[in-house]
């Protein structure tokens, strides 16, 4: 059988990295393939050359046996390649049928275009309204819309770039039952994840991808989750050492009653939020993103402040009012989860990026910054936090994701926190420096020091947390005890908090 | 009556510039461009359709010279916001006083005689009915042109897949170069755009409205034009309303002066900036109106990955 | 073959100096190009633009001159450009300021009183800093576009001053010119040599610069600023408050070109006309660009704007070219420094072949 699609030796390389090394592989039609691979193993960009989003530097990409000579989005699209992203390629401005209509060809009909994507999107088992606006729909309606975006133009290939980031484990279910019904139709699959289970669930091949290069192809059913993860991983999983906790008497951070409106159009309502982190624990806060993460943590760090002081109490302070810098003072840091242009600012050096939170750490003296002291400390964080970085003048914008995040973790810890606030913190994040800062979180914390994670990973926050919270909808549940919950009951509390409040909620228990 | 017919067509004559200029700067900016330089790219329109005129060329053509230098123009603006990635302020702003510069270069010959001014037609029949004929059906034909604009500029961003995709590059540059479309080409064709509805509203200036030539005669048209743009919430039928109270405040304005008002005429001449002012602070409030129709992508410079 | 454009791991260094060197040469081929196309020789008006005009010691002087308030503006306007303040409205400040001083210098009862200068330094300053303490308030409270605000004002600034000269402030025995009285000589700057027009409100701008670069470059509320200007989520994660930036942006601005303003009435005008500035306050903007937003850098911006001025004049008056050459180069040179910036974070490449 002559393969659906066949790549050749597709090498990429960016300034300072080679994203692709010599990848070859080859999927035939109705064949669920998996690229697995870490964080940074080169699997998305390897989809975008696919998909014809990026160019390869050199190697060859067969369809159906023909070579593709020069490659681009609209080519892959005649040839019947379709992609959903993992970061949605949706415009929030417009409706469910305007943005479809973007993506097909022929005359513009809206009227019948909405007709068709109802028919289709119930033959399929995912009913979406086509005349929503898109900034109105959950995480998991919006990668409908983007599936039902791409069954519309019949394809030969689909591409999922880690699909079930953003899915509750019941509504990952449904996917798999459409994507294998798809597959039965003859459509090939390629499925990028770096979760094992999915993969071994779903896959029919597997193509493993580390540093760039394919260190194995296995038949996931077949093998065991063992081997896969050596080819995924290399040499040996790190291991994580979390020591029993010792929770301190009294919360140090406390959340009261806390309501706050929608901050802007596509934002989230927060409704009688109350929670309790104590000294020498972690707790966890699970949730579909877009369900109120982004509005908790800026109310939480001061970037939002609330009119009600006595909602959020730090060391037992009432402390709503106060600005990010006046929580500093309290003990707090933190570590968004936009890296870039929020954690730290892209252009500047990393000693510069050292004075945006440790100014108060004696480096800034008579209203004057103290360059030789803000180095050290970047220097100190470089050594300590094992930052690859070209010295504390490096741009920031100069290190990969996860160095940049090693860096303002290492930054925040270095101010010796009471409080740690950390937004997903492993994003992008290539394993070994992930379990690093897991491991530095653990420690921060067995120290004596409160740590509130927020994060979608189920597994980061089993692994890690000592309690755990479930925000859906603008609502957090009552604390779970890790030990004592599984991820199914955590999956049912993300659709299952708030129940009922809105139209939002009422769609997700659907899924 | 009469002073109210006058006061009524002078409001739409006045109003006419500036519904060419913000009706093309709100095109560009409904693809997330922000081109600051309507001034200068006003005062070329200005100078090249004066230019043609006492060169002895037909009216329409004239125009049209002006709407090409305009848009030729804007290209300057374009090559350094979109293909040199340039901070789109300071290219706008460049591009402001450049047009300035050259306008007055070119205009040095051209005197300080006023030229036949561009005819005005009266509709057959319709321009003979009392009150109504005088109101509506003698302007001329550029007013009606800006009218006209106005319905294709609705029509095309609301109604066709072009304005689609234009609306949806304007809130995510970065999503629509995934899903395929030329961004940087499309914008382009937006700043060319806006730079011929700029060039018409200075043709307008120069052969239709004073119509003379003189140093910077826009006079703040294309910076009141972008505040137009803001007040209109980036919405066209606002944009066409704002440009009228702003044609009306410039007429009463004039209107005071005449009738002697025992104001400096400084004063009275102030009130169309003042008014800008208020105006913008007022919209300004509504945060959520703001951000209702606004191009989330505005004048973010943008590059496609490759 | 094509050229592949492709963005550099660190923005260059090197180019980061170049640009304006490769900007400059490039206007001044443009300028050939030009003076050719209008069937002048390209190298003797080159010549008569930018070396004849500072051949002289008055030439220096006039140079100096020029380039004084040009600098003092830009060196206000790039605080808050750093922090993306766009403060557009100098030349309105200035106007301001000039109308205060003036004002000071005219009507103060005594005048021949040492207090004047000091005086009206203050006034200058205090009122241009008022005049944008205006867009201050309404971009820091009523989150109104400062842009457009500001450049609202100047128009309004301008038709005050000539309100002023016409009216009020008109010097009854000035043949009904347009133009107040000319300022008492306590009121103005002595020139170091009465044969030239220098005078010593240079050492304002000179003390400017070094504050400026004081700020800029070591204070913290320079770096919160410049925090505020390149993320400005960073800076509300940091905890810098964006009303403060938006406040010292502007009233820096305001504050020099108040002074400029100042400095122009009690130095070579010596009262108010209707005309007052040919433009400093928007030629700072373009000199705080090729200064790169920085202090040395906008002193040798500001002494190339300044003989752009000179030139266009000198030309003007030499070979009858028009004076608008001087706005035509200064856009060409900001076009030109614009683009060239570009490769300080991008490089060309060929591609490579496997």
């Amino acid at each position: 059988m002559i393969p659906r699609l066949e790549l050749r030796s597709i090498t990429k390389s960016y300034p300072g990295t080679v994203a692709n090394d010599a990848v070859s592989l080859s999927i035939l039609p109705g064949e669920i393939h998996a690229v697995l691979g870490e964080n940074g193993a080169g699997k998305s960009t390897l989809m975008k050359i696919i998909y014809g989003a990026a160019q390869a530097d050199s190697g060859e990409i067969y369809c159906d046996g023909r070579r593709i000579e020069a490659h681009n989005p609209a080519i892959s699209r005649s040839l019947g390649i379709e992609m959903v992203y993992q970061h949605f390629a949706l415009f929030e401005s417009v409706s469910v049928v305007e943005n479809i209509a973007l993506a097909v060809k022929g005359t513009f009909d809206l009227g019948r275009l909405a007709t068709e994507i109802e028919a289709l999107s119930a033959r399929y088992g995912m009913p979406i309204d086509p005349h929503r606006r898109v900034h109105d729909l959950s995480v998991g309606e919006r990668q409908r819309v983007e599936i039902v975006r791409c069954l519309l133009q019949s394809p030969k290939l689909l591409i999922l770039d880690e699909p079930t980031s953003v899915l509750t484990p019941q509504a990952v279910v449904k996917l798999f039952g459409t994507l294998r019904q798809l597959a039965s139709e003859g459509c090939s699959i390629v499925y990028i994840s770096h979760k094992l289970d999915e993969v071994q669930e779903l896959c029919d091949t597997a193509t493993v991808l580390r540093n760039g290069k394919v260190t194995g192809t296995a038949k996931p059913k077949e093998s065991t989750s063992l081997e896969l993860a050596r080819m995924m991983v290399g040499s040996q999983l790190p291991e994580m050492h979390v020591s029993p906790s010792a929770p301190s008497a009294k919360p140090l951070l406390e959340v009261r009653g806390l309501s706050a409106p929608a901050r802007d159009k596509y934002g989230t309502e927060l409704t009688d939020v109350s929670l309790e982190v104590h000294g020498g624990e972690i707790v966890g806060l699970a949730g579909v993103s877009g369900n109120g993460q982004a509005e908790l943590i800026a109310l939480l760090s001061g970037e939002r402040t609330h009119p009600r002081a006595e909602t959020i109490l730090i060391g037992g302070r009432p402390s709503g009012h106060l600005s990010a810098g006046e929580r500093r003072k309290l003990g707090m840091a933190f570590v968004p989860e936009e890296r870039l242009g929020r954690g730290a600012v892209p252009p500047h050096a990393l000693w510069e990026n050292a004075v945006l939170t440790a100014h108060r750490a004696g480096l800034v003296r008579n209203a004057l910054v103290d360059r030789r002291r803000a180095g050290d400390f970047a220097r100190r964080v470089i050594e300590r936090f094992k930052v690859k970085a070209n010295g504390p003048q490096a741009s920031a914008q100069s290190l990969s994701g996860g160095n940049l995040q090693k860096f303002i973790v290492g930054r925040e810890l270095t101010l010796e926190p009471k409080i740690l606030l950390v937004s997903q913190p492993t994003w992008g994040v290539d394993v070994g420096a992930a379990a690093f800062i897991r491991q530095t979180l653990v420690d921060l914390s067995r120290a004596g020091a409160a740590v509130l994670v927020v994060s979608e990973e189920l597994d980061e926050l089993f692994e890690i947390c000592d309690r755990l919270l479930v925000i859906s909808n603008g609502r957090v549940s009552p604390p779970l005890i890790r030990k004592q919950t599984n991820r199914e009951e955590i999956g049912l509390l993300m659709t299952r908090v708030g129940h009922g409040e809105t139209r939002r909620t009422e769609v997700a228990l659907e899924d | 009556m009469d002073l109210f017919v006058a006061i009524f067509t002078g409001t739409i004559i006045a109003a006419t510039p500036l519904i060419f200029a913000a009706l093309g700067e709100l095109v560009v900016e409904k693809s997330g461009v922000l081109n600051l330089g309507l001034e200068g790219m006003m005062l070329m329109g200005a100078a090249f359709a004066f230019w043609a005129v006492i060169a002895g060329l037909p009216m329409p053509v004239a125009i049209a010279a002006g709407a090409l230098a305009g848009a030729a123009t804007s290209l300057l603006f374009g090559a350094l916001a979109l293909t040199f990635l340039t901070n789109q302020y300071a290219a706008g702003l460049a591009l402001a006083i450049f047009g300035s510069g050259v306008s007055a270069f070119l205009g040095r010959g051209f005197g300080s005689t006023p030229i036949d001014a561009l005819k005005r037609v009266h509709v057959p029949f319709l321009s003979d009915i009392p009150v109504v004929g005088p109101m509506f059906f003698r302007f001329d034909p550029m007013v009606y042109l800006a009218i006209a604009m106005f319905g294709l500029i609705t029509w095309f961003l609301y109604r066709t897949k072009g304005g689609l995709i234009l609306r949806t590059i304007g809130e995510s540059p970065e999503t629509s170069h995934a899903i395929g479309y030329p961004v940087i080409r499309i914008r382009y064709l937006a700043v060319l755009f806006g730079g011929l509805m700029a060039g018409l509203a200075g043709a307008y200036l120069s052969v239709a409205y004073t119509p003379l030539w003189v140093e910077n005669m826009t006079a703040g048209k294309g910076w009141i034009s972008l505040a137009l743009v803001v007040f209109a919430t980036w919405r066209p039928l606002r944009v066409l309303i704002g440009a009228w109270l702003f044609g009306g405040m410039t007429i009463l304005q004039l209107q005071g002066q005449a009738l002697g008002i025992a104001v400096p005429s400084e004063l009275l001449s102030a009130l169309p900036y003042l008014a800008t002012i208020i105006v913008l602070v007022i919209i300004s409030q509504n945060r959520q109106l703001l951000t209702l129709h606004f191009p989330a992508s505005l004048a973010k410079p943008f590059r496609a990955a490759s | 073959m094509r050229l592949r454009i492709e963005q550099r791991q660190e923005p260059s260094a090197q180019m980061r100096i170049a640009a304006p060197v490769i900007a400059t040469a490039l206007t001044f081929l443009a300028g050939s190009v030009l003076f050719a196309a209008l069937g002048y020789d390209p190298l003797a008006t080159l010549h008569a633009f930018f070396v004849a005009p500072i051949n002289s010691i008055n030439g220096l002087s006039e140079w100096l001159l020029k380039a004084s308030p040009l600098i003092l503006i830009a060196c206000g306007l790039a605080v808050g450009f750093r922090a993306n303040i766009w403060n557009i409205g100098a030349e309105g400040q200035l106007i301001i300021g000039a109308i205060a001083a003036c004002g000071v210098g005219l009507f103060y009862p005594n005048p021949e009183s040492p207090l004047l200068i000091p005086l009206m330094f203050l006034a200058g300053a205090g009122a241009g800093m008022a005049w944008a303490a205006i867009p201050a308030f309404l971009r820091a409270r009523m989150n109104t576009n400062e842009i457009l605000v500001t450049l609202m004002l100047t128009y309004i600034a301008t038709l005050l001053l000539s309100f002023l000269v016409h009216g009020p402030w008109r010097d009854p025995a000035g043949f009904n010119y347009p133009q107040t009285a000319l300022l008492p000589a306590a009121a103005m700057f002595e020139p170091f040599d009465y044969s030239y027009r220098l005078n010593p409100s240079i050492f304002i701008t000179a003390v400017a610069v070094v504050i400026m670069w004081l700020f800029t470059d070591r204070s913290f509320l320079g770096y919160k600023m410049s925090v505020s200007g390149a993320a400005p989520l960073a800076a509300r994660y940091a905890g810098f408050r964006e009303s403060s930036a938006v406040w010292t942006g502007l009233l820096a601005g305001g504050a020099a070109a108040g002074i400029a303003g100042m400095a122009e009435v009690a130095g070579p005008l010596g009262q108010l006309s209707p005309q007052i500035s040919p433009g400093y306050g928007f030629a700072a903007i373009i000199v705080a660009f090729i200064g790169r937003l920085n202090a040395f850098g906008i002193v040798l911006g500001g002494l190339l704007m300044s003989l752009l001025f000179l030139g266009g004049e000198t030309v003007q008056m030499t070979l009858g070219l028009p004076a608008a050459l001087t706005r035509i180069f200064q856009g060409i040179l900001l076009f030109f420094l614009l683009a060239a910036d570009f490769f300080i974070y991008y490089r060309l490449r060929l591609p490579e072949h496997a």
